[in-house]
């Protein structure tokens, strides 16, 4: 089967710009394969590079040496079948809700009127029917997200790439929306690359869990398939037996690789 | 020196609102004394009354001072001496009046301002919002004409007036480009400093979203850009009406600057005082304007303690 999105030999240099002789190695020979509709998450330590991957993923960022294939095709510049929830706020502040809800489709060339319905739509769809007219910062944290979540899925993008969507809300509002994310997921069934320092979130979301070691030059040092049953509910899966289980095994593999990365920001601070 | 009803909560008796200041007007029952205190002790419900009494105070002094035989003269040599160097309210007062309503003959003058200015503002605007945007995304071109551009910005470029004189004439166009040379350079670096500080997480969500050069260029360099270029909108309008007024002065045969400076050739203060007067309101009018077109533009921006609503 072709993979959704594939990385082969991926790795990452990155080269200081005013001293050429200083570089840094964040991820180096990783190889990840993600089949259509699978959800993958990503953990590692703080650091090692689970961003640069995803950028790579998005087509954001050239990886020094390696590939990266989109349904079999070679990718070159931005990967134009993902969608991209970034970590920190990335609405544009000067659009209301909708408009930039809107922004993909209009940059598609889709007619206005058109853009306008679908995303009516999957405002309601995320819970903000009434907040069209609003701006950015008129809303709270997790509508922002939500709107966000709406910018990124009206494209009906193949392949979503996930940056920790969900690390600055409170933990209600983030078992919330990771289960209306999950909802959403299991409605479509996109290929997710989701990227997380939180393990309980990555076990009771992912169908695979993969851990990345610290880095530099971190690469894959564990994979772990999560045969949770589905549908779940994120904050009732994390108290069964299994969670548990799968929980102490990716923690035995991650919790070292916590430590030295720990460990190596103590030493270059 | 907030002009009233600028939207934007900036003005200094704007930021202490919501503060706990002292209650309004309580009842008290020590006696009228301690009853007129509470009234006339400066607080945000009596405030337009402390302002209007400043200027009233001012302009009283200023005429005891001034008109002749009024108090004994003790600062200058002979009694009318006060009222030929500083001018007489009543005076400069009546010659406002006549300039607006009697003779009506300042208006021509006014609108030869206000063209010099909007053209200047206008101009120097667009060509630092253009220049702006160009440097700041193409840095080659930014390394390259660095030197020059803090060249003419460090230059004294008032000096320029005489050499626009003889270059543009004596009409509306040299007073055009002495303001441009003024207005250009604060748009310039706001929309440059704008266009290097937009997120780079809007940015990259954007070209994720599908925007290509010229779409990111239309939709988030250029917004973003805005919201500096209003931030200067008030020091650029003001900068533009003083190339105006500078230039009329130095060499016209309009304007209100050529007014002031017709009348100083004639040691005629009351004049020029007028003149100075009209300037002033002409000025916050302007600032008023722009901060109407600000709020109505900018109304994506969080102001401070603004709450939703619901």
């Amino acid at each position: 089967m072709i993979s959704a999105l594939e990385l082969a030999d991926v790795t990452c240099t990155f080269v200081a710009r005013e001293d050429r002789s200083q570089r840094y190695t964040a991820v180096a020979d990783v190889n990840l394969a993600i089949a259509p509709g699978e959800f993958v998450s990503v953990v590692g330590p703080t650091g090692c590079g689970k961003s640069t991957l995803l950028n790579v993923g998005a087509g954001l960022l050239e990886p020094s040496r390696g590939s990266v294939r989109v349904f079999g095709e070679k990718l070159a510049g931005i990967n134009r079948r993902a969608g991209y929830m970034f970590q920190s706020e990335a609405l544009m502040p000067w659009r209301t809700t909708l408009e930039n809800v809107t922004a993909g489709l209009e940059f598609r060339g889709v007619p206005i009127g058109q853009a306008r319905t679908q995303a009516d739509e999957w405002l309601r769809r995320v819970g903000l029917g009434g907040f069209g007219d609003r701006y950015p910062h008129q809303l709270s944290g997790g509508m922002r997200k939500r709107t966000s979540l709406a910018q990124t899925l009206v494209l009906d993008p193949d392949i979503i790439l996930m940056d920790e969507p969900f690390s600055a809300l409170d933990i209600q509002t983030r078992q919330l929306m990771e289960n209306e994310v999950l909802d959403l997921w299991a409605a479509r069934k996109k290929a997710v690359l989701f990227i997380t320092h939180d393990l309980d979130e990555a076990i009771a979301m992912s169908d695979r869990v993969v851990v990345l070691s610290a880095g530099p030059a971190s690469h894959p040092i564990g994979e772990f398939a999560i045969d949770l049953p589905r549908p779940r509910d994120v904050a009732e899966v994390r108290v069964t037996p299994r969670f548990i289980d799968l929980h102490k095994a990716i923690w035995d593999v991650l919790r070292e690789e916590v430590l030295k990365g720990y460990a190596q920001q103590k030493l270059a601070a | 020196m907030s002009p009233p009803g600028r939207p934007k909560g900036e003005s200094l008796s704007a930021q202490r609102e919501g503060s706990p200041v002292s209650p309004p007007g309580r009842p008290k029952r020590e006696g009228i004394p301690m009853n007129i205190w509470s009234w006339i002790k400066p607080s945000q419900r009596n405030l337009r009354f402390w302002q209007v009494g400043m200027l009233v105070a001012f302009f009283a002094f200023w005429h005891v001072m001034t008109v002749p035989g009024l108090v004994p003269h003790f600062l200058f040599a002979k009694e009318n001496d006060a009222a030929f160097f500083l001018g007489e309210p009543l005076k400069i007062f009546s010659r406002v009046w006549d300039w607006l309503i009697v003779k009506r003959d300042i208006y021509p003058h006014l609108w030869i301002t206000l063209v010099e200015t909007v053209l200047a503002f206008a101009i120097g605007t667009v060509a630092g919002l253009l220049m702006g945007m160009w440097l700041a995304l193409s840095p080659i071109a930014a390394a390259i004409l660095d030197p020059y551009i803090k060249a003419f910005n460090s230059m004294p470029r008032i000096i320029l007036a005489p050499i626009f004189a003889v270059w543009f004439g004596l009409g509306i166009a040299s007073k055009v480009a002495l303001g441009f040379t003024l207005v250009f350079f604060i748009v310039f670096f706001n929309v440059y400093q704008g266009v290097k500080e937009v997120s780079p997480t809007v940015l990259a969500n954007a070209r994720m979203l599908g925007a290509g050069q010229r779409q990111l260029l239309r939709h988030v360099y250029l917004p973003s850009a805005t919201s500096w270029v209003f931030s200067s909108l008030h020091t650029a309008v003001g900068l533009a009406f003083v190339g105006a007024v500078v230039g009329e002065y130095l060499g016209s045969a309009n304007g209100v600057g050529y007014l002031i400076h017709q009348a100083e050739g004639v040691f005629d203060i009351n004049t020029v005082m007028a003149g100075i007067l009209v300037l002033t309101a002409f000025a916050l009018v302007l600032d008023w304007a722009v901060g109407a077109v600000e709020g109505r533009l900018m109304k994506w921006q969080p102001r401070s303690g603004e709450t939703e609503k619901m």
